[in-house]
This record gives C-alpha cells, sequence and structure tokens, in this order.
C-alpha cells in the first residue's frame, strides 16, 4: 500500500471518529431542546406568561364620612404623586439626578425622600412628590416610563373640610406602617398612594372606608413599560360614613371654645345621637394626611393644651360637683326626703379633720330643693357620708360613669367610680370614710370623660338608659327606644328643678347660662374641679385666688345642661382645663352652643368678640415668633409618613389625696 | 453555450448544499423580521442583502482549486497574523480593547480571519510533512506554536470564544493528521489539572460567566438573568412554538441580544422545536457533507481543509446552542448564516466557499 493510502486510510477512521462525535453533539442538543420544549415546556410557559402579565392593582376611592344631614366632613380630591420602590431602584444618585432635572426636587426633598428610604423596608413605596400639576404628571408619565421603581400615581387625597374642628373625631389618613403590612398581607398596603385611617373614625372604621381594591392585567416589557391592559376588574369605592354629628354645631362649638383646651359633647337625649363631639385645641387633619412638619409635630407636642389628645373620651376629671346630681339622686334612693336638710356653717367636721364648704360663711339651712342650686357642699358631705359610698357608687354605675361605649373611636378612657371594693382590689386597703365626703362632691378617685358626663346628663334629663352612638345606620332604622333607668319620676323631677334653678333662680350658681331664647329653659349644674394638691403652709397664709396661679394650677372649670327644660331634648357637657370656674367660664359656652341650636344666628353674634380677641392674640403671637424664626432659620424637616398616636397620653393632673379634707375655696 | 466550459462548471456546484444554506439565511431573515416586531429593518432586509453578496462571494471561492491555497497557505496565515498583532498594537495605542482593522471602507476582524488560517495552514504543514513524523516533538512543537500564537494573540484582545475556536480548528488538524492519541488524552489530563491555572488567568467577567452557567439562580438578574431567559424561551415555545411574530419573551424585551447570540432562542420561541429541529438538521446536512467531502478529497491537504473548516463551522453551532439551552456558559458566539452580524457571516461563507472548492475538485476527472 502506498503512503498517500495509508494516510487516507488513517484519515478516514480518524474522520468518522470526528463525524461520530458531532453526531453524537447535534443529537444531544436535538435531545436538550425536545426536553426542554416537552418535559419542562408548562414549566417555561408558565414562567413566560409570568413574564409578560402583572396584575396591578386599582386602588379603591375612600368613602366619604357626611355629617347628620349628608353635609360632607370627609371627602376625597385627585393628586398626582410621583413614588419610588426603593427595592426596584437600581441607581438612587442617578435617579434622583434625573429627577432634578424634571421636578426641580429641592434639596430638602432629596433629605427626605433619603431618609424615609433608610427607615422604610425596601417594598414600601415613598413619596418623592405629590400635588403634581397635569402637565407635569403627563409628562413624567412619558419621562420615567422605563425607570424602574418609579410610578406617576393618580391617587386620591383627603381633604377635611373643617380641618381642626372634627380632628379628633374623625382622626386621619396616612401610609400604612410596616407591621400593618406584615399583619394583614393586602397588597394594597404597598400599594404606592394608599392611605388609611390612622385615628379616630377613619381608624375604627377604616376597613367599611377602605372599600374593595380593583385589578388590572397589563402586558409589560423586562423594563416595566406596560404594553397594553388586558381586562380589568374595578375596585369598589369605600362606603359612605354618616354620623350623627351636626357639621354646622360642631363648627360653631369649635369656634366658640377659641384657645381654651376643652372639650363640648351634646348628645340627643332621645336617640343618644351625639350632635357634636369637639376637643380643643386639635392639630389640622389635612397636614396630618400629608406629611407633618418636624417642627410643627414637635409644638404639638410640646404643647401644654394638648392638641394631640382627644379630650372628649380620653381626657379624664375630676366631675366635681357636676357630680352632686349623682350624689342626690342615691340619696333619694336611699329613702331620706328631699325636705331634709342640715344647717351649713361653711365647715364639716369629721374627726380631728375639717371639711369647707366653698362658701366661707355657710348656706344657713339647705335642704336637697336649696343644695343644689347653691351647690352646697356641706349638705352632700352630710348626706353623702349617711348613705355611704357604695350607694353613690351604684348610682353613679347607673348614669353611665365608670364604663366605656359601643363607639367606633380608637380609644375611651373607662375613669373610676370608687367603692369599697374598688379601693380593697386596688390598694388592699379600707375605706376610709373622709373619701365617702369627697367623693359625694365629685372629687377624690372619681374621675370621668367629658363622654360621660354628657350622657349622665342625658340620662337624668331622659329617665332612660341613653347610650349615645355616633354613626346613623345605614338601614334607615328607627333610634333605639332606651329603656327606663328605673329610678323613680319623682326623684328625677326633684334633680331637675334643683338644675333649674341652677340658672334660672336668684340662688341659683349659673345664673349666667340663662337661656336668651323665648320659651326655651336650660337646666344645668355647675362643677370646679381642684387640681391641685394645696400645701399646709398655703393653707395657713390663705388660699390664693385661681386668676393669680400659673395655668396649669388652676381648677378645671365643668358645666353641663340639658334643654329645654320642659321636654329635655339636648344633654351638653363643657369641661375647661384649668378654665377657673365652671358658672363663669363654662356655663356662658353651653348656654351660646344650646342657644345654636334654637337660633344659630343669635348664637353666631356671641362669636365675633371671642374671634377678634383670638386674632389679634394670634397676630402677637406670629410677631413673636416671626423674630424668633428670622434668628434661627432651620431647614423643614418632615415627620415619617406614620406617626406614633399611641404615645399621646393624657395629662396628669396633680390631684390631693382623695380624703385630704376639702379646703376653703372660693368657686362652686 | 448550453455545453460550453461555463455549463460544465456551473453543473459541479453542489446546489444541494446552496439550498440549504440559502434555506438556513432565509429562516434567519424571518426571524429577524419578527424580531425587530415585525419590520425588515434594521436587519432583515441587510441580512438578506449581505448573504447574497457573500453567497456569491462563496461561489467564486469555490472556482479557486484547492492548489493554489495550498501554495499560498503561509501567506495567508502570515497576513492575518500581522493583521491580528496590528489591532493589538492599535488598541495599546489608543488604550482600549479592539477587535477590527478599519481599513476605512470595510472594517476586517483579523480574529475571524484566523479561524480559517490556522486550519490553512496546519494542512499545509502535516500535507508535506513525512508519514510517521507527526508525532516527534521537531513537528509536534511548530505546529502547536502555529496554533498558540494566534489563540494567545486573541485571548489578549480578550474575545475567549474566538481563542477557543481558533485552538479547536488547529487541534482538530492535529489529530486529523494522525498526531497519537495518547498525546491528546494526556492533554486533555493536563488541561484539566490546569484548570486552576487558567482560572486565575480568566478576567473577573469570565469568571463570574462560568459560576454564573454552573448555577444560574445566583444571579437572577444580571447575566444568570440571560440563560435563565433564554431558556423560558426555548422551553416556552413547545414543540410549535407561539406562532410567528407571537413571542413575548423576544419583543417585550426579556430576551437579552435576541438577534445575534440568543436569536436560537428568539426563532426556538415562535417556532418551537420543529424550528429547532430545522436548524440542527439543517446545519447537520452541511456538516455530513463537509465530512463526505473530506474523505472523498485527494491529497492530505484538502483532506485536511475540508474537515478542520468543517470543525470550526460545528465548534460555532454546538457552542452557540449548548450556550442558549443552559449547557454552556455565555460566551459571544453567534449562530452562524442565522445570526444578524457580517463578521460572522463573511467567514462562515468563506469556509463553506473553501470546503465547496475541494468538493469541486473531487468531482473533477482525475489529472
Amino acid at each position: 500500500m502506498s503512503n498517500e493510502a495509508i494516510r487516507q486510510q488513517g484519515f478516514t477512521r480518524r474522520a468518522l471518529f470526528l463525524g461520530g462525535g458531532m453526531g453524537l453533539v447535534g443529537a444531544a442538543l436535538a435531545t436538550r431542546m425536545a426536553w426542554l420544549s416537552i418535559f419542562e415546556g408548562e414549566k417555561y410557559r408558565l414562567a413566560s406568561e409570568d413574564n409578560r402579565v402583572q396584575l396591578r392593582l386599582i386602588p379603591p376611592r375612600r368613602g366619604w364620612i357626611v355629617d347628620r344631614n349628608g353635609k360632607p366632613l370627609a371627602l376625597n380630591k385627585p393628586d398626582y404623586r410621583l413614588e419610588l420602590i426603593p427595592d426596584q431602584i437600581g441607581d438612587l444618585d442617578a435617579v434622583l439626578k434625573t429627577l432634578g432635572g424634571i421636578l426641580a426636587l429641592s434639596y430638602d426633598d432629596e433629605l427626605r425622600i433619603r431618609a424615609d428610604i433608610a427607615i422604610q423596608p425596601g417594598y414600601m413605596p415613598v413619596e418623592v412628590k405629590r400635588d403634581l400639576d397635569w402637565p407635569t404628571f403627563a409628562g413624567l408619565n412619558v419621562k420615567v416610563a422605563d425607570v424602574l421603581g418609579l410610578r406617576p400615581v393618580q391617587a386620591f387625597s383627603r381633604v377635611y373640610p373643617d380641618a381642626d374642628h372634627f380632628a379628633h373625631l374623625l382622626g386621619y389618613v396616612g401610609s400604612p406602617t410596616p407591621n400593618q403590612y406584615k399583619e394583614q398581607k393586602d397588597p394594597l398596603l404597598i400599594f404606592p398612594g394608599f392611605r388609611i385611617g390612622k385615628d379616630g373614625i377613619e381608624r375604627h372604621e377604616d376597613r367599611l372606608l377602605r372599600g374593595k381594591a380593583g385589578a388590572r392585567r397589563e402586558e409589560v416589557t423586562a423594563r416595566g413599560k406596560v404594553v397594553r391592559e388586558l381586562d380589568t376588574r374595578g375596585d369598589e369605592p369605600g362606603a359612605t360614613l354618616k354620623l350623627t354629628i351636626d357639621r354646622d354645631l360642631q363648627s360653631f362649638t369649635a369656634r366658640r371654645l377659641g384657645d381654651n383646651s376643652a372639650s363640648v359633647i351634646v348628645i340627643d337625649c332621645v336617640t343618644g345621637d351625639v350632635l357634636t363631639m369637639v376637643s380643643m385645641p386639635a392639630y389640622d387633619p389635612n397636614v396630618f394626611s400629608t406629611r407633618v412638619p418636624t417642627k410643627l409635630w414637635k409644638e404639638l407636642q410640646d404643647n401644654d393644651h394638648n392638641p394631640l389628645l382627644n379630650k372628649s373620651a380620653m381626657g379624664l376629671y375630676p366631675p366635681g360637683s357636676t357630680f352632686k346630681m349623682v350624689t342626690s339622686l342615691a340619696v333619694l334612693a336611699a329613702g331620706v326626703p328631699p325636705g331634709a336638710g342640715t344647717s351649713c356653717s361653711g365647715k364639716y367636721r369629721l374627726g380631728n379633720n375639717t371639711w369647707h364648704c366653698h362658701s366661707r360663711r355657710g348656706h344657713g339651712f339647705v335642704n336637697m330643693h336649696t343644695a343644689l342650686p347653691k351647690s352646697c357642699d356641706v349638705y352632700f358631705y352630710a348626706f353623702g357620708r349617711q348613705v355611704g359610698i357604695d350607694a353613690i357608687a351604684v348610682m353613679a354605675r347607673r348614669m353611665g360613669l365608670g364604663q366605656k361605649y359601643e363607639l367606633p373611636l380608637p380609644g375611651q378612657a373607662a375613669g373610676i367610680v370608687p367603692d369599697i371594693a374598688w379601693k380593697d382590689k386596688r390598694y388592699g386597703k379600707p375605706w376610709n370614710p373622709g373619701e365617702t365626703l369627697n367623693t359625694s362632691i365629685g372629687q377624690g378617685y372619681l374621675i370621668a370623660n367629658p363622654l360621660q358626663l354628657a350622657v349622665m346628663t342625658a340620662r337624668v334629663a331622659s329617665g332612660r338608659e341613653v347610650m349615645p352612638r355616633l354613626l346613623v345606620p345605614t338601614d334607615g332604622s328607627p333610634p333605639p327606644e332606651f329603656p327606663s333607668l328605673g329610678i323613680p319620676e319623682e326623684h328625677l323631677q326633684i334633680v331637675r328643678q334643683g338644675m333649674y334653678d341652677v340658672i334660672n333662680s336668684g340662688i341659683g350658681t349659673a345664673r349666667g347660662a340663662r337661656s336668651p331664647i323665648d320659651g326655651v329653659h336650660f337646666a344645668g349644674k355647675t362643677g370646679t374641679a381642684q387640681v391641685r394638691r394645696i400645701t399646709a403652709a398655703e393653707r395657713r397664709a390663705g388660699v390664693k385666688r385661681n386668676e393669680a396661679l400659673p395655668w396649669k394650677q388652676r381648677d378645671h372649670a365643668l358645666f353641663v345642661a340639658f334643654a329645654p327644660t320642659e321636654e329635655p331634648r339636648y344633654a351638653i357637657s363643657v369641661i375647661i382645663e384649668h378654665g377657673i370656674a365652671g358658672g363663669r367660664y363654662a356655663g356662658p359656652i353651653a348656654r351660646d352652643v344650646l342657644t345654636f341650636l334654637y337660633d344659630p344666628e343669635r348664637a353666631m353674634k356671641t362669636l365675633i368678640p371671642i374671634e377678634a380677641a383670638m386674632k389679634a392674640r394670634r397676630e402677637a403671637e406670629a410677631r413673636a415668633a416671626a423674630v424668633e424664626a428670622a434668628a434661627v432659620a432651620e431647614p423643614e424637616t418632615l415627620m415619617p409618613s406614620w406617626l406614633r398616636m399611641e404615645e399621646v397620653t393624657p395629662p396628669v393632673f396633680e390631684i390631693a389625696p382623695p380624703d385630704a379634707p376639702q379646703p376653703e375655696r372660693d368657686e362652686p | 453555450m448550453f455545453n460550453g466550459p461555463w455549463m460544465r462548471e456551473l453543473s459541479r456546484m453542489p446546489w444541494g448544499i446552496v439550498l440549504v444554506t440559502i434555506g438556513l439565511a432565509g429562516f434567519g431573515m424571518v426571524i429577524l423580521y419578527s424580531a425587530a416586531g415585525g419590520s425588515l429593518s434594521p436587519w432583515a432586509l441587510k441580512h438578506g442583502l449581505r448573504f447574497c453578496l457573500f453567497l456569491a462571494m462563496a461561489l467564486g471561492i469555490s472556482i479557486i482549486s484547492p492548489d493554489t491555497w495550498m501554495k499560498y497557505a503561509w501567506g495567508v496565515y502570515g497576513a492575518v497574523l500581522v493583521g491580528l498583532i496590528g489591532v493589538e498594537l492599535i488598541g495599546q495605542v489608543s488604550g482600549g480593547s479592539q477587535r477590527w482593522l478599519d481599513l476605512g471602507i470595510i472594517r476586517l476582524q483579523p480574529s475571524e480571519f484566523m479561524k480559517l488560517a490556522v486550519v490553512m495552514v496546519l494542512a499545509r504543514f502535516y500535507h508535506f510533512l513525512p508519514k510517521g513524523y507527526e508525532t516527534r516533538p521537531a513537528a509536534l512543537f511548530p505546529a502547536l506554536a502555529l496554533i498558540a500564537v494566534p489563540a494567545a494573540l486573541v485571548m489578549l484582545q480578550p474575545d475567549l470564544g474566538t481563542a477557543l475556536s481558533i485552538a479547536f480548528g488547529g487541534v482538530v488538524v492535529m489529530f486529523l493528521a494522525g498526531v497519537r492519541l495518547w498525546l491528546f488524552l494526556g492533554a486533555a489530563v493536563a488541561g484539566l489539572a490546569a484548570m486552576p491555572l487558567a482560572w486565575s488567568m480568566l478576567h473577573d467577567y469570565q469568571r463570574k460567566r462560568v459560576l454564573i452557567f454552573l448555577d444560574p439562580s445566583t444571579d437572577p438578574r444580571g447575566a444568570g438573568y440571560h440563560i435563565t431567559q433564554s431558556k423560558i424561551a426555548i422551553g416556552s415555545g413547545g414543540i410549535s412554538g407561539k406562532g410567528f411574530l407571537n413571542g413575548t419573551q423576544s419583543h417585550l424585551d426579556y430576551l437579552p441580544e435576541l438577534h445575534t447570540d440568543f436569536i436560537f432562542a428568539t426563532m426556538a420561541e415562535e417556532w418551537g422545536l420543529i424550528g429547532g429541529l430545522f436548524i440542527i438538521g439543517g446545519f447537520g446536512i452541511i456538516l455530513g457533507w463537509g465530512i463526505i467531502t473530506a474523505m472523498q478529497a485527494r491529497g492530505q491537504f484538502q483532506r485536511l481543509l475540508a474537515l478542520g473548516l468543517t470543525s470550526t463551522l460545528f465548534f460555532y453551532l454546538a457552542i452557540n446552542m449548548m450556550m442558549v439551552m443552559g449547557l454552556a456558559p455565555v460566551v459571544g458566539i453567534p449562530l452562524p448564516l442565522v445570526s444578524y452580524g457580517g463578521s460572522a457571516m463573511l467567514t462562515v461563507m468563506i469556509l463553506i466557499g473553501l470546503i465547496m472548492g475541494i468538493a469541486r475538485q473531487n468531482k473533477l476527472p482525475n489529472a
């Protein structure tokens, strides 16, 4: 065989070997492809579908909140925003730089965005800018469409037309917290721009107001750009919530309170409808529903008038003399005839101690008919002691004190109605007779919130077990018929007459609260609750007049009333923190609010001097603040998108020992 | 005219293979049309025009006698090597990596031509080597140097895929020339042993690609993303595909490089397993024809050239398809004839032209 033939033979062998190798690889490739497309085809088809189709939520519009007449208290306005999702953003610096060219982001904006990204989990959206105008928003939709993680959002922002007048009652809305998302696992909660109720009714009735999200299936590119919509399931807007509140009355009341730190409740004695529930001062829920400047938040927190606290439900105060109706009813229930009386010398001795009446010289002979109008403490010391603390406590609970009501509020303070068992349980000590004396005139351990005092008054006025309500039932069912309290009508009539005399007789303590309306009479009761400990030294030196004391040490002023006396319909409670005297300061407010129910125009006139004085004071304050602000110009920073309202605590008043004898004082 | 030398020439042309290449390139046009969202521009039309031009060129090349190539083999190899060094120098001067020479009217990529030149020069080298000398060191080392020098230069660019391709072509020719088998086995063992060394020489991005190939899920949004999305495209196509123009992975930008390196995935999504088998089958025919041509060829040079080039083409195909199916790491190698891109198509058409020339020689009456 020639050399060439041997070579060719060797070549052919190796060529066939190589060709076989190629064939094997080719077969392997074909097999691999068949494997991918046939056996794993289903898996990859799903993966490709998953790539292609994205489910997008359509957030529902939040339900409105309206008053009893359908006037809006909380509604929505369209709001164009830009939000970013930190997890999806690649290079934040680059994105912010690009945005700076489009949106005019300020340095503060950028700081806030970075701060938000730092404190929030990456999947929670961060607001870049809100309240964009339409051309900017439309432009953004084009310019940032393929920037991953940036989303122009058309949302609705919450509007509260009456701002702070309804702040505590309605609450406000804000971004859900990371914890809320973890608990509820509702994808809506991390939808950019979505807000949930944070306080008040907005929070308590959030589920109802929230509605149901819709969804839209969209075909998207790898960069997140929407190619087309596939199908849509519409959203279900939240339900409209109708409150028993009367918007005009509440607004008037809030204005009438001016700069006082106060709470006013008006209840319909027949239906239990809460017509007004104001706590002032308050915050502006419109600001709270966006972002709160840190400076404002600090101011609100540091304000000694507690604008963050809903005093109506969460504030606890000694009821003072407004409690004497309860003591009276307990005394009558114990079988003491109303004519039975005692002689008041201005002092009442128990053991080695002396309890004082607010009248230094004494009221002379008093029985129940005169004790209520004169608010004679000695009468109640004597007869309260005679019936005993447990009888008083039973009556107090019957009148609605010491309990929470079924109301759509996130928090209510129950207060304390003390009795022997309570003290034993709480302190492990026997009841002290001196404590009965103090409880009889609404001091000592006894504390109640303004709402309870309004309910108490409504129950005295109607004789029925009135339960307050805030929501008008959606099914249009008639208001409930409350059962009778089981207190004899004669007893109630005696107490009501006493309350009538407080305002309308010559001996009453609240003659300034007399009704200006012809044919309508008011009946009420003053209260002045002492909030400070009076030292032995002060006692010897003689007690100073309230007006001379620093604000924080002045007495609380209380007033409860109902109207009209002939056929009670409305009950009211007014509490002014450190308001000095119930008769002089709380009474006129109750009068004006009740007047508004009958003659709004006449009531409105009372606002003129009050608001003029307030305006002057505000202007002076603003001038002072401007001078201060000029001195220290600090950048405006914002609070996180959720606030820690749980940290807002009621003020703690310094209260005398529950069994300390009542000192001399001037106010009933 | 009908019986003239022209007619004879034309009848010697391997028309069946021309038809298969037209079929593959035409299918490439269809895929590129879809990849552009149902449009001839920017890819499909250019692809078609280029193919026509290069096909004519390949037919022209096929008329040149293989003996001529043997004569100029050293010259061709030397010229391409100079080109490679030139590219490297320009790259050094301009301070970046450069792979092409700009000749004004056309950009030439010497590394592409080196794939062919290395096969050609080795075929000539072994043609004149007496039988039995193949494994002697005096013959072995020059041959290895002929492979290693250009491969190393391309590696410097850095272009791992092309360097591997050059080395593969050269080594195949050595194997076919009859270099002892134990040498290949020994080299394979040595290669495995040298893996750590090679690993240390790889660039970071190349290492990352290898690691991601071994476990794509480690980097689902980065380079592993490419492999994952490519597998999704192929798998979701099923047997008959989603239909022409209906690919979602490609049209919604989930597939990277949908018109070049990953065109097989783009195709498979719309045409399914059937389309894949069409391409594999088409290339199978070309490869088979190349092997048969080589076995029938006259003389060691023609045999080695034909099968060496066939193997180079095979290397392109195998690496590209293994990559898109997740069997190999991501290296930038296009699918010949189907992918968009001038250089690769030019190389492959010259390659086919050269094999056609040998096939034509086989049909000539014995001289």
